[in-house]
């Protein structure tokens, strides 16, 4: 593995994007966008400033999940993984190269997203504008890693698409976003407990309710960015160089 | 006997003095079997000469992919044993010594010709003093300068193909994997490429390319056919074609399956 080309892949994935303005667009524009639709879909604005942070901590995770497992795919498929395993580069330079790349979309994204939530929708979140971009990017670089590993599973786009639901969904519906965890049934508690997306809830429910840094918060934002760090690592389990 | 690199070998190898090695690619009684059951490889032989054009001939779904997935490291074989240079295929001293066109593109179609050739030069490990220069050179081996800042998933199937070639000749490699590099092309695209190969081999390189049209046979020095995964004939086209007293290698080639199969 060597720095130079780590780097290298990083901006070849930020020149894919740049070509690719459409994409770029929309991973850019929907977070926000959806936000304010929430933002006249409730009447009460207690509730909206109690809902808009934990999107904010999804609505990235999801986008990013979905790029990054087409990408990959992509790159398994059109031979292009293949041509690159037999060249001096290392797995991790590729897995990183793709993270790093990433993680900049998503601090565009994630600046973004807070930027319209915090000062065009005027939510008010305890915590400051900082723990709440932190939270939003470490989200966004979860759903990088799972769609980096998740890929490897997936032998066609329509099949990689549908890893969104299956993963994701069961993560949402736990999460505590719809019920709060503890009025759940114990084994569902458990899911809780497990899934990584609770933990990146949590972090923005902490930040919405409490000023200051917490310690909840400090583990929440550590337990995400574990399981970004573990699936990265799964992630080049997954590309072989010899199969 | 499995085959273990030396240091001598790496050393070598890492010189550039390959060359002098009597034989570049040497397979000793290689299967490759699919779920265990379907043999995509049974028991292959060979031993190949460096500075060669060798051709992997045969009818698709022959082996020769799988053949030179072995050698390039990309597959498992589940008999046998087969090296590069004196070193087991898939060893990591062998990377950076040689380029595998694959069969499907393998390049990125939305980046341009120039971001391509750039990337995979980094990747190939040309330092940033030679990129500048590797990439021009292999712009122009590939004839296609007026079309560096073209994105690639607009430029004809034959001018993708050559990008993709042009990927293979960064850094000069040693030894060159083609997986059917001409192959849907017309035949004025076809002679050019095929005097890029006979350039490569030429300046000493050892260029193996797999076809299933018989027709680029007679353009090899050096010919291996392969059908069922196995090798039917291993000669030179002209001793290929005296051996099955045929006019061409299509004809002998007819000839020995017929044989075999009677």
């Amino acid at each position: 593995m060597s720095p130079r080309k780590t780097l290298a892949t990083a901006r070849r994935v930020l020149m894919q994007l740049h070509h690719d303005k459409r994409t770029l667009g929309l991973l850019f524009v929907v977070p926000p966008v959806l936000i304010t639709v929430l933002k006249y879909v409730f009447q009460s604005d207690a509730m909206f400033d109690h809902l808009a942070p934990m999107l904010l901590g999804i609505f990235p995770m999801i986008l990013m999940f979905l790029v990054t497992s087409i990408a990959t795919l992509r790159e398994r498929t059109n031979g292009t993984l293949e041509r690159l395993m037999t060249m001096p580069m290392g797995k991790l330079d590729f897995i990183l190269g793709y993270a790093i790349a990433f993680a900049l979309v998503a601090l565009v994204q994630a600046l973004i997203a807070t930027g319209v939530m915090l000062g065009l929708l005027r939510v008010t979140v305890l915590g400051g504008t900082l723990p709440t971009i932190v939270g939003a990017v470490l989200a966004a670089l979860l759903g990088t890693a799972l769609g980096l590993f998740v890929s490897a599973f997936a032998a066609t786009e329509f099949q990689a698409v549908q890893f969104m639901p299956a993963f994701i969904f069961p993560q949402l519906l736990v999460c505590g976003l719809f019920v709060a965890r503890d009025q759940m049934a114990w084994a569902l508690q458990w899911l809780a407990d497990v899934f990584p997306l609770t933990y990146s809830v949590d972090a923005m429910k902490q930040v919405t309710a409490h000023a200051g840094w917490t310690a909840t918060l400090t583990r929440d934002l550590f337990v995400v960015l574990a399981f970004t760090l573990v699936a990265l690592l799964l992630g080049s389990l997954t590309i072989r160089r010899q199969e | 006997m499995p085959v273990t690199p030396d240091h001598t070998q790496v050393a070598r190898l890492r010189s550039g003095i390959v060359e002098r090695m009597e034989t570049a690619v040497s397979v000793r009684h290689v299967s490759v079997e699919f779920e265990g059951v379907f043999k995509a490889l049974d028991d292959v032989s060979l031993e190949l000469p460096p500075g060669k054009i060798t051709g992997f001939i045969g009818p698709s779904g022959a082996g020769k992919t799988t053949l030179i997935r072995v050698l390039a490291g990309r597959q498992k074989v589940t008999n046998g044993t087969a090296s590069v240079f004196g070193l087991p295929a898939g060893s990591g001293a062998l990377r950076g010594q040689f380029s595998y066109m694959t069969q499907s593109l393998s390049v990125y179609p939305d980046l341009t010709v120039g971001e391509n050739l750039s990337y995979f030069a980094r990747m190939v490990g040309l330092k940033r003093g030679q990129l500048t220069d590797a990439v021009a050179h292999v712009l122009q081996q590939v004839d296609l300068k007026p079309h560096a800042a073209q994105v690639v998933g607009s430029l004809s199937g034959g001018q993708k193909q050559r990008v993709s070639l042009g990927v293979a000749l960064l850094g000069s490699p040693e030894l060159l994997f083609l997986d059917e590099p001409t192959v849907g092309l017309d035949p004025v695209l076809r002679e050019q490429l095929w005097r890029i190969f006979r350039d490569l081999a030429k300046a000493g390189k050892t260029v193996i390319i797999s076809s299933h049209v018989m027709d680029e046979a007679d353009r090899c020095d050096d010919l291996v056919l392969i059908r069922g995964g196995k090798v039917l004939a291993h000669a030179s086209p002209h001793d290929f074609c005296v051996q099955t007293h045929s006019k061409t290698v299509e004809d002998g080639f007819i000839k020995l399956v017929e044989a075999s199969a009677a």
